[in-house]
């Protein structure tokens, strides 16, 4: 950790550099490249199957990419990472299991250490902030299987959190959430970019709830990625080069929609074609 | 061709209804196992062998009718295990263990009252059972429990095969999936019941999962799965009948192997050379599979809300 | 009760009550209810293995409860986990009725082993039970926290670095060092109602881990202790009164649970 270094703040907390999937002829991930930077909000966007997830396992070590380089803190992706927490999509806890989510979240700090937990005043200070922070605090001692979605999410945000990663990687977080919840996880994500300065990555089918937060975005179709801010990406033009046919991307009451003609293979496009105006 | 099949192997009466039996048992139990291991109650299948034997011990304390009691005994169990009500997988096996343990304790207590028989022949007796020793006149009873478990499933068949691959689905379809699970479970527990005491509680597992298993691993429906099961669990049990009658040849001492033995390593080894790498890629097919996640959110949503 | 040989049958079962009960925690939590039910009945087969070959009982429980453990864990990685555990499981099974069949010497054990007997327990000597014993607990000791993520969460154990399939191996090791010692006191068919009762009824009375393990080890010692007061009076297997005592606990903590969710509704509704 150089204190006279002077690009560390500018150095790219992620750098996904011409990565390659393919699976028994089926290419998932062709060439795509993006960079992440710390305390940006970045949304991984695609509709289902296009291969978020396995971008996501590349990022963490998980699958394998037979071109390129994904490198974490400027080095290479190893087995894991102190870097990056994750929050997978869907954990199933049962009622039964005596763990509750303080247990859960202070697991965050020390999971990989051998021997029996002995944790200091200080860390169990963390704790108590973290869940605070995570706004998880009025179920702290609940067990984690009795909690709803919404609440499941924030404590695995927290177990994510409070090893103070670089980057906070999470996997369709908004997937099952009503919208409620959904605007208190973005909300919840986006305090946390700004008080931490870390990077968030999230994969969503859907981006419209993360329009007024994200820095970035990374758009993923048929293997292809676009990024850049909303504005650079989210255009006519670019989009249609990475569809490889023409779409409009109307923008109405503050929301996006991108539309194909009609005949044009519409499966793989994240928002509906068809207007429905109440 | 008489190196493989000694001398009066056909003509001898006790192998005779040995293979009858056994193909009986290997067939019902290929039927009931393929949607057993579809549904991931293997731990149910082989703790039911246990209560049902349970239950022979204390007929045979008591006197009373021991095929009665293995089924009882079994039943009773498959309807505590219900009645606990976990359908979660998890949940389910701790109540099976549960409820198993209580058996396996009742089944100490019932054999060591019973101190006519000098108690570990009856132990042994129990546990491993001999397909040869049954006799004869059981063939009617069990083909007829045999026939009972085969009509419920064929009964139960749409909504059992739908359940197994997604349990939503059916359920957004009306069907009682609580209600189709307990009357399979119920006769996964006769089956279990009537094999146990045909051919011991080791074979009953056996040929319940081991072909079953091993078809799904290589076929692409559950249809096909069943039909392929049979054939391996009738094969598998025919083959180590045989082998079981040639085995007292094989030893200077005249004393074979039993015939437990040889089917369960024949299933074993069938599982194991299903489940070889290259066999699945040259099939080439997609074994059947569950669904256990979630299906596919589909991509259509308004950007308004 | 409290004299001569049956001080060692005290001492015996507090250790195997102590093991089974932090054991059983994980047993339940993983839901390996299975596996730890099959792991003692494969090691039984290797007992009666060894004494084919004139090796000491014991010894064949250790080989064949870790091939039980080995095979299940890297069976069950390929396919099914509940079908690996259960063809590993006969095809042992099997192995030792082909054992058995070849001597008539052996049938005044199987009982003891299958059941647990009072007199087999006394003559156990404590050293090799208390190092086993200090094996599992040292094992679970130091692996306790990523055995814990990895049973609550893989996905995320597995990008911190943790590999769940080696966790699931040790793990299952650990459960078959914890029945072969366990098996000759409460013997192979019980020890894991032992290792599933307790653990399960702890659960419905505390929701933090360290509690839920030092509440199973109580309920534990509590089935073990009763066990062999009633067998020590009544002349009735030990493993008879484990089995029903175990499931007892479980129902009434159980019914507990349900009692206290009816309490908190009608308190919440008011």
């Amino acid at each position: 950790m150089s204190g006279t270094d002077e690009h560390s703040a500018s150095r790219a907390v992620l750098e996904v550099d011409d990565v390659t999937v393919s699976f028994s002829g089926r290419t998932i991930l062709d060439h795509v490249s993006f960079e992440i930077r710390p305390g940006e909000f970045t949304g991984l966007i695609g509709s289902n199957g296009v291969g978020k997830t396995t971008l996501l396992r590349v990022i963490l070590g998980l699958q394998k990419s037979s071109t390129g380089a994904v490198r974490v803190m400027g080095e290479s992706r190893g087995r894991s990472s102190r870097s990056i927490g994750y929050v997978p999509q869907k954990v199933l806890f049962d009622p039964d299991v005596p763990v509750r989510a303080r247990d859960f979240v202070a697991l965050g700090l020390d999971a990989h250490r051998l021997g029996l937990p002995r944790r200091t005043a200080a860390q169990r200070d963390l704790v108590e902030r973290t869940l605070i922070e995570v706004d998880a605090a009025s179920f702290a001692d609940a067990r984690v299987g009795t909690l709803s979605g919404g609440e499941q999410q924030r404590v695995l945000i927290g177990h994510a959190l409070i090893s103070r990663p670089q980057l906070l990687l999470l996997d369709e977080p908004l997937a099952n959430l009503d919208p409620k919840s959904v605007q208190e996880i973005v909300a919840l994500l986006h305090r946390i970019v700004v008080e931490h300065h870390v990077a968030v990555l999230l994969s969503a089918h859907e981006m419209n709830a993360l329009l007024p937060v994200m820095d970035r975005i990374v758009y993923l179709t048929g293997g292809r990625a676009a990024s850049g801010t909303t504005d650079e990406v989210i255009r006519s033009d670019v989009l249609s080069a990475l569809y490889g046919h023409h779409v409009d991307v109307l923008q109405l009451h503050g929301r996006v929609l991108v539309v194909a003609e009609p005949g044009a293979e519409t499966d793989d496009i994240p928002s509906h074609p068809t207007l429905q105006l109440d | 061709m008489s190196i493989l099949f000694e001398p009066g192997f056909l003509s001898n009466a006790p192998v005779r209804g040995a293979l009858v039996l056994g193909a009986i048992v290997a067939v019902v139990s290929a039927v009931v196992g393929t949607f057993t291991v579809l549904r991931s109650q293997s731990f149910a299948g082989h703790a039911l062998t246990d209560v049902a034997t349970t239950g022979g011990a204390a007929a045979t304390y008591y006197g009373a009718n021991v095929l009665a009691g293995f089924i009882s005994a079994s039943v009773l169990g498959a309807g505590s295990i219900e009645a606990i009500g976990e359908h979660r997988i998890r949940r389910r096996d701790l109540a099976t263990g549960i409820v198993l343990g209580a058996s396996t304790g009742l089944s100490a207590l019932f054999l060591w009252l019973d101190s006519s028989s000098a108690t570990t022949g009856a132990s042994q007796h129990i546990l491993f059972g001999s397909i040869f020793e049954v006799a004869s006149s059981t063939i009617p009873d069990a083909v007829a429990l045999g026939i009972v478990v085969l009509v419920v499933v064929a009964l139960l068949w749409r909504p059992l095969l739908l359940s197994a691959v997604s349990p939503e689905i059916a359920a957004a379809r009306g069907i009682r999936t609580r209600l189709v699970g307990t009357l399979f479970t119920l006769a996964l527990a006769v089956s279990v019941g009537l094999t146990s005491i045909a051919i011991g509680s080791i074979l009953s597992t056996a040929l319940l999962i081991g072909p079953a298993a091993a078809a799904l691993r290589v076929t692409r429906t559950i249809a096909r799965a069943m039909s392929l099961a049979c054939a391996f669990g009738v094969a598998a049990t025919w083959l180590g009948i045989l082998f079981a009658y040639d085995s007292p040849y094989w030893f200077s001492s005249g004393n074979g192997l039993p015939v437990s033995f040889f089917i369960v390593a024949i299933v074993f080894a069938l599982y194991l050379v299903t489940g070889l790498p290259f066999l699945r890629r040259r099939l080439g097919r997609r074994a059947v599979r569950t669904t256990r996640s979630a299906p596919p959110v589909v991509a259509a949503n308004t950007g308004v809300r | 009760m409290f004299t001569g040989f049956m001080v060692n049958a005290w001492e015996v079962a507090t250790i195997v009550a102590v093991v089974a009960g932090v054991v059983g925690f994980f047993v339940v939590l993983r839901g390996s209810a299975f596996p730890a039910h099959a792991i003692p009945n494969g090691a039984f087969a290797g007992a009666a293995g060894a004494n084919l070959i004139g090796v000491s009982p014991l010894v064949g429980l250790g080989v064949f409860s870790l091939l039980a453990a080995l095979g299940i864990g890297s069976l069950g990685r390929r396919g099914r986990p509940d079908v690996a555990t259960a063809l590993a499981l006969v095809m042992l099974l099997a192995l030792g009725a082909a054992f058995l069949s070849r001597t008539r010497e052996f049938e005044q054990q199987i009982f003891a082993l299958l059941f647990g007997d009072l007199f087999g327990v006394a003559t156990l000597a404590l050293l090799p039970v208390g190092v086993l014993a200090a094996a599992c607990l040292g094992a679970i000791a130091a692996l306790y926290r990523p055995l814990l993520l990895a049973s609550l969460a893989p996905e995320v154990a597995l990008a911190r670095g943790i590999r769940p399939h080696l966790v699931e191996m040790a793990f299952l090791v650990v459960v078959a060092c914890a029945t072969t010692m366990t098996v000759p006191v409460v013997g192979a068919l019980l020890i894991f109602a032992l290792m599933i009762g307790p653990p399960a009824a702890a659960r419905c009375f505390t929701g933090r881990p360290d509690a839920a393990i030092g509440v199973s080890v109580a309920l534990a010692l509590l089935v073990v202790w009763s066990s062999i007061a009633c067998a020590y009076q009544s002349n009735w297997p030990v493993g008879f009164f484990v089995g029903t005592f175990s499931a007892a606990l479980y129902v009434i903590a159980r019914l507990y649970e349900v009692l206290v969710a009816a309490q908190q509704r009608r308190h919440a509704s008011r």
